[in-house]
């Protein structure tokens, strides 16, 4: 069994509105495992983007409150913490990359100030501005004539900056930026943006959407997270775009050993990049399971049918499938299974009990009366 | 060889680097060939420049263009109308108003200056935090700023210098304390639409802190209408600081003030009426500089007027 890098469970997440609360989240769980991808799939309004906001305690307040459950990490509830404890760890060991780059950006800071922003706030560059230094003195080595006595002296600075570099003097403010525009010049680099020396001298609105949105993974991967949340990371992007940027993600991913969590409608994007799948309904996630078990055996009635409306290039049918009804209104939910009223499979249990989540096959769980309870994991009552 | 080869690129890259630093800027050159353009549309605009431009330059050189010093006098030649000697005439103590009028706009104007850049700190700093922190600190802040501004500014300044003393610090001070709600009040709003922006967000999920957010992020982005406001307050400071000047309160008997030069004169209206009647165009001419700037600088920074 790999090691667990984020444990959530019976996460509840209310909002309080003028028409009533609003049941966004109704019990989560979900593990996300070190080093793989989870997908987490839905219907607009099915609590994808508040279970990533709740990840990241950024749920507005008010109107929307974090109810109950837990969220582990590092064997630590991050629902305790306070918001200082969070500060640390937002944008550190967990960080985000958004849906829109356009407007993710603030439009009047530099690209090199955004991304050295985070490294200043969460990474002690003391080592890092000696390290620079001793850079900048090879540099000019390598430029002057080698037999003049200047070499000899800037090889003596090397070293003695050499000797200090593994019990570094805290920095300056102007040796902290110069570092931090050394190692946001490196992640760049590492995102494959193209020239970054220019591109951290540039205003967002000078770059495309693609770059831009290389600039905000930039930020996410600089302070080397355990979790990056991917809240719909392609959807403004085009189609060619997308996929460099998914490679990119995945890419990095191997590279710096982060998990990632990619919030998505799209079923195209989950096969390509995923490990294992969360499918979100209505506030509840209904089915767990590796990617490649889902899409060749889906349990649930909704995820059969969310397959089903996927255009498939080898049939030659004009209408797509549907699945009949529509999303229920999260104030006054279905009793029972919030499915049900969709369920071409109901029965007479399903409007009166929650089904629990329950592993139907090897690491394959559900949460569907359809399939006979082997054993439970991560059950829970109904509320 | 390969010696030759490492000199000619060390001589190349600094000509090169010289070069692109252009290329780099053109957009930015541009943007601002276009602006000049903008502005020259309007002839008014044209004429504010001009006239702001006539006073900044009497500010800083006072000292060489003014044939006489702020508080030089002519003892034997009190009254004198406009001559080749003193071309604005003289007053009734013999001071040269001239001079008088060119010393002034450095007094003046460093008033405005002071005044409208200390009112956009403190009003920015509390609006700011106020518009963004919201709840509770919001509503007090904002019912003081009320206050302060239910009162006619020239009236509020009025007690507020009489209570200090009168002198020209405490002009400054009163007419701070008069203006710093109405950029306190624009800029809450404009943080009030920029908190909503998502890059705020972006900011809380890389972990800063509200202060972080408030003071680098959102401000910046706020800022804006604020220049507009400032130069069209400059003007209007100026106005209000002669008008307190005028019924006494500010700069003491003397002084190459515009507002007390008005009052000095004001008695001999029908005998001289140089005396009152140019320090009062320069009033007249700085602040409609001041404000037709201020209108165009609104104008050209509308987004919707740029393409």
């Amino acid at each position: 069994m790999p090691e667990t890098v984020l444990k959530i469970r019976n996460l509840k997440t209310y909002f309080y509105t003028y028409a009533g609360v609003v049941r966004a989240l109704e019990g989560i769980d979900l593990d996300i495992y070190k080093g793989e991808t989870v997908g987490l799939v839905g219907e607009t309004g099915c609590g994808k983007s508040v279970t990533s906001l709740s990840i990241m305690r950024l749920v507005p307040d008010p109107p929307g409150r974090i109810v109950g459950g837990e969220i582990i990490y590092n064997g630590e509830d991050l629902l305790k913490k306070s918001e200082q404890e969070m500060q640390q760890i937002r944008g550190s060991k967990i960080t985000m990359v958004f849906q829109d780059p356009m407007t993710f950006i603030n439009p009047v800071l530099t690209v090199g100030d955004q991304v050295s922003e985070v490294i200043t706030l969460h990474q002690n560059l003391a080592r890092e501005s000696v390290q620079t230094k001793i850079d900048e003195l090879q540099g000019k080595i390598a430029q002057i004539d080698p037999s003049s006595s200047d070499r000899q002296r800037l090889m003596e600075r090397i070293k003695e900056l050499e000797a200090i570099r593994d019990q570094p003097p805290k920095p300056s403010r102007r040796e902290t930026k110069k570092a931090a525009l050394h190692r946001t010049i490196e992640v760049l680099k590492l995102v494959q943006l193209p020239n970054p020396e220019k591109v951290v001298k540039q205003y967002p609105h000078e770059l495309s959407g693609g770059m831009r949105q290389r600039v905000i993974i930039a930020i996410a991967l600089s302070c080397n997270p355990d979790l990056l949340i991917a809240d719909e990371p392609t959807t403004s992007l085009d189609v060619t775009i997308q996929a460099q940027i998914l490679a990119l993600l995945s890419d990095l991913k191997k590279k710096i050993g982060a998990s990632i969590l990619i919030i998505t409608h799209d079923m195209g994007i989950v096969a390509e990049t995923c490990d294992r799948v969360g499918v979100m309904y209505a506030g509840n996630i209904v089915e767990v399971s590796e990617t490649k078990a889902l899409f060749r055996r889906p349990l649930h009635p909704y995820t059969q049918g969310l397959l089903r409306a996927i255009p498939k290039l080898h049939e030659d049918v004009e209408d797509l499938e549907i699945i009949p009804g529509s999303v229920p209104n999260l104030i006054y939910p279905p009793s029972g299974c919030r499915f049900h009223p969709r369920c071409p499979f109901r029965m007479d249990v399903c409007d009166k009990e929650f089904p629990p989540l329950f592993e139907a096959d090897p690491g394959h769980s559900v949460a569907c009366y359809l399939y006979p309870e082997k054993k439970t994991r991560g059950g829970r009552a109904h509320d | 060889m390969i010696h030759l080869q490492e000199s000619t690129q060390s001589g190349i890259i600094p000509a090169s680097r010289s070069r692109t630093w252009w290329e780099e800027r053109a957009p930015q050159v541009r943007e601002l060939k276009f602006t000049l353009y903008l502005l020259r549309q309007s002839p008014l605009v044209v004429v504010g420049f001009a006239l702001v431009g006539l006073f900044i330059a009497f500010a800083i050189l006072a000292p060489w263009i003014a044939p006489h010093g702020p508080e030089e006098r002519f003892w034997q030649m009190p009254q004198q109308p406009p001559s080749w000697e003193f071309p604005f005439g003289t007053d009734t103590t013999g001071g040269d108003i001239f001079s008088r009028v060119i010393w002034g706009a450095r007094l003046d104007l460093a008033i405005a200056l002071t005044v409208v850049i200390s009112a956009i700190i403190i009003g920015s700093v509390l609006g700011a935090v106020s518009g963004f922190m919201g709840r509770a600190f919001d509503e007090v802040l904002m019912r003081i700023t009320d206050v302060f501004l239910a009162f006619p500014a020239l009236i509020l300044a009025m007690a507020v210098a009489a209570a200090l003393g009168r002198n020209l610090t405490n002009l400054t001070i009163a007419l701070v304390v008069v203006w710093w709600p109405t950029y306190a009040r624009l800029i809450r709003g404009q943080v009030l639409a920029e908190k909503e922006k998502l890059y705020v967000d972006a900011a809380r999920a890389i972990g800063a802190k509200p202060s972080r957010i408030i003071f680098r992020h959102v401000l910046p982005n706020a800022i804006f209408p604020v220049i507009v406001q400032a130069t069209l307050d400059l003007g209007g400071v100026i106005l209000t600081a002669a008008g307190l000047s005028f019924i006494g309160f500010g700069a003491g008997a003397g002084v190459a003030e515009w507002g007390l030069m008005i009052a000095d004169g004001r008695s001999y209206l029908f005998q001289s009426p140089w005396i009152a009647t140019f320090p009062g165009l320069a009033i007249l001419l700085s602040s409609l500089g001041l404000n037709l700037v201020g209108d165009g600088l609104r104008d050209v920074l509308d987004p919707r007027l740029r393409r």
